[in-house]
């Protein structure tokens, strides 16, 4: 819990709690200090976290109303991990990019913005990086129904409308 | 076309196109389209075990020269796109073949939100070949179907006048 503390007197808009999960750090900070807690976490002088070694988004919106932003820090010094976990809002999901602090933030950013819809302040570049610039909405929300399909050409039923023959079609 | 119209059709062109079908049929120039994992399946079919090199088959990087088109892999709808372009840019006579689950059907995937649940519904597909992924031995018994349906294509007497017949 040393790392709870220390970052409280560090950054104490960032009201950082740590609890342990399958043996994994789990530390939860505010979105509004996010910045500023990575920052510090990636600065920090004896055991900096200087990897970033994944960024994902998870929809609570059912339960908690938010989404929940989790990056995966590493400290290439001494190999201790630590998951950051902090939530936005679901009907205004913003929180500031760490793309700065970490270049590989960059595409991570990028995905969970094209799947989930939370806009990172501050990012370079943030379009999106899986699907097409036509695709309407954020599939990996709870609230994008799964039968939903955005199909960039016309498609046809071959069982109902099927193909004409090739050697019976006039030429 | 004005020869063949001249002359009586079951004597000749029949013949001609049976010629002209076995010299087809004899130089597949298949498209490198591999989408997904049955792409490695397709690499092993062009490869020293089941060598397609035997059918006159050879890989193309361009679909302006190619005569079939393997889609090999899951299709999703940013590729769809891709696809139909594709084939549309293939010279007539054409022809698809679908390997694998997925781009017959959309196979394990085609509840997903960004995949196209069969590639038959954006091109026309001669011969479906199932399996997830198909062996070497199932691909090329495909393409010697597809060999066998091209045999019975009739191009020319297709494309004759209908006063003629």
């Amino acid at each position: 819990m040393a790392l709870s503390k220390e970052l409280r007197e560090a950054v104490p808009a960032a009201e950082a709690v740590v609890s342990t999960n399958a043996g994994g750090e789990v530390l939860k900070i505010r979105a509004g200090a996010a910045f500023d807690a990575m920052t510090y976490l990636r600065n920090r002088t004896d055991e900096p976290f200087n990897q970033l070694m994944d960024l994902t988004c998870v929809d609570r919106v059912a339960t908690d109303r938010i989404f929940e932003v989790v990056y995966q820090l590493r400290s290439l010094d001494t190999g201790r991990r630590l998951m950051v976990k902090a939530s936005v809002a679901q009907d205004d999901p913003r929180i500031a990019s760490v793309a700065s602090i970490w270049k590989s933030a960059n595409w991570g950013e990028r995905e969970a913005y094209d799947m989930f819809g939370v806009c990172f302040e501050g990012h370079p570049d943030l379009r999106r990086i899986l699907l097409y610039e036509e695709f309407e909405g954020h599939p990996l929300r709870k609230s994008y129904s799964y039968l939903k399909r955005q199909p960039l050409v016309e498609e046809r039923d071959p069982i109902a409308n099927p193909w004409p023959a090739k050697d019976l079609e006039p030429r | 076309m004005s020869l063949i119209n001249s002359v009586p059709e079951m004597v000749l062109t029949s013949k001609v196109d049976a010629m002209l079908n076995w010299t087809r049929k004899s130089s597949l120039w298949y498209m490198l389209f591999g989408l997904a994992c049955c792409a490695i399946e397709m690499m092993q079919t062009g490869g020293p075990r089941s060598d397609l090199d035997r059918f006159g088959m050879a890989p193309r990087a361009t679909p302006r020269v190619s005569d079939l088109m393997i889609v090999a892999g899951t299709l999703t709808l940013k590729m769809a796109l891709r696809t139909k372009v594709l084939y549309d840019q293939m010279p007539d006579p054409k022809y698809v073949v679908s390997m694998g689950s997925c781009s017959n059907c959309g196979g394990l995937f085609q509840l997903a939100y960004s995949v196209c649940d069969g590639v038959d519904k954006i091109i026309p597909v001669d011969v479906y070949v199932p399996g997830c992924p198909p062996r070497p031995e199932a691909l090329t018994e495909g393409l010697i179907l597809l060999q066998d349906k091209m045999m019975n294509e009739k191009w020319l007497t297709r494309s004759a006048p209908l006063t003629v017949a």
